[in-house]
């Protein structure tokens, strides 16, 4: 199983989604992003945009490392999705 | 008329909503913020149903279309279309929404494109046919970016639309966004040498909006001017004689009289871009932009620094017609007498980039 952590600011978007969530085994953020977004549709778009790209202000870490989109998720590294600092 | 009045209201941090009585128009209770306190660039109603539509983008996020169908009570969000494709610049924020004669929704987004929903904004489709105009790689992005921010379908034919683009200009289409034409001649850029002045397109159209019951006659303000057009935007006359100053945002027809316009000039694009003289006034013509009259009454005059940008002006459809609008500190101004006196309904709320009115049974 992938644990994945995913920020306040965005389970308020998806009403029942927790900050927890424990996916089948994905191989990459790309994969573990669409596999949320089967859960709670739409939540691939407010995390990655069109380009595709992880969004400008959207920070994922797997095993303590800023990722990709395409970086590797070796089974059980945990995936942590954190709001960068912005806003105004 | 129908019992409760909203006026939905665009801020930086989030929507909110002003709600009184159509009668009386004279108590007002607020509410919000909606919308997670996004940054929201436009909020539409539809007075046939009560659908609140609220467009904006988050920095975290990306862009997003809100909808409330009871009164903003519970909102849901999506994004499902509202992108260029693979390789494409990412889409910042949606900066306008309006409904077209056919029910579908167009959205217009920075950087400049248009999107259209027929499902009441659960998913977008790209308007292809805008961003593949000859000129789309001359539009260059004004002092709030490159944004499609006025959108003006005609009130029977879903066909025919006009958009509004900084800083690009004003283009129509008459067949549902396949192809597209300028509609700029006779206004001016004095941001280009003086030989250069009057392009096709690139004007930087601020506010573009239809008189009632003639979808030929159309109002813009310009970022150099005010302008009236009586052909669809094909030729534009000056009409900013007897006001002000040249520069403003914002503009707001009657709801039922097509030679009634309400502006509100700021003055000058290099000197603040708050009201002239720390003095607030909205100005009204009653002859379509021959003459002007500065109504203040109610409005403060002194020490006002403030702005009012372009999607900040309505007016309600009730008798009296009822005029409003939100400034960039966070004030709410209101009239019940078309402009003759007012009264602030609202203050404190975060800057505030749109205005809109819906009238609803109580």
């Amino acid at each position: 199983m992938t644990p994945v952590l995913l920020p306040e600011a965005l389970v308020r978007l998806f009403p029942g989604a927790p900050r927890r969530v424990e996916l089948p085994d994905a191989a990459t953020v790309a994969a573990a992003i669409a596999a949320l977004d089967a859960r709670w549709p739409g939540m691939r778009d407010r995390l990655c945009d069109g380009t595709p790209a992880i969004r400008r202000h959207i920070n994922v870490f797997v095993a303590g490392e800023r990722a990709r989109l395409d970086t590797t998720l070796p089974p059980g590294a945990e995936m942590i999705v954190m709001t960068a600092v912005s806003g105004g | 008329m129908p019992g409760r009045i909203l006026l939905l209201l665009g801020t930086k941090k989030g929507a909110f909503i002003l709600e009184g009585d159509a009668a009386t128009r004279g108590d007002w209770s607020l509410r919000g913020p909606f919308c997670d306190a996004w940054p929201v660039m436009h909020a539409v109603g539809d007075a046939a149903d009560g659908t609140i539509w609220a467009g904006g983008g988050n920095e975290w996020f990306g862009p997003a279309v809100w909808r409330s169908t009871d009164r903003g009570t519970r909102w849901t969000h999506s994004s499902a279309g509202l992108s260029y494709g693979e390789g494409e610049p990412p889409i910042r924020a949606v900066w306008s929404l309006a409904r077209a004669a056919d029910g579908a929704l167009w959205a217009g987004v920075e950087p400049a494109g248009l999107f259209r929903s027929i499902d009441g904004g659960m998913s977008w489709h790209h308007v292809e046919g805008l961003r593949a105009h000859p000129s789309r790689p001359h539009w260059v992005p004004g002092g709030g970016g490159l944004i499609l921010h006025s959108l003006v379908p005609h009130p029977t034919d879903s066909r025919q639309l006009w958009v509004g683009i900084s800083t690009a200009g004003v283009f129509h289409t008459a067949d549902g966004g396949a192809t597209w034409q300028p509609r700029n001649s006779g206004t001016r850029c004095d941001f280009l040498p003086e030989d250069q002045r009057y392009p096709e397109y690139g004007q930087c159209v601020h506010c573009l909006v239809m008189a009632p019951g003639m979808p030929e006659r159309l109002y813009q303000q310009n970022h150099c001017g005010m302008y009236r057009s009586d052909d669809g935007g094909r030729s534009w006359t000056s009409i900013e004689d007897g006001l002000p100053s040249s520069f403003g945002f914002p503009a707001a027809v009657h709801p039922r009289d097509p030679e009634t316009l309400f502006l509100l000039p700021l003055n000058g694009d290099t000197l603040g871009r708050h009201v002239p003289d720390a003095k607030a006034a909205v100005w009204r013509t009653r002859d379509r932009g021959r003459g002007w009259q500065a109504m203040r009454h109610g409005l403060p005059q002194r020490d006002a620094y403030f702005g009012v940008l372009r999607q900040a002006m309505a007016t309600d459809p009730l008798t009296p017609a009822g005029v409003y609008f939100g400034t960039g500190s966070g004030a709410v101004f209101a009239s019940a007498d078309e402009g003759e006196t007012w009264r602030c309904i609202a203050e404190h709320l975060p800057a505030i980039s749109s205005v809109e009115t819906l009238v609803v049974p109580g």
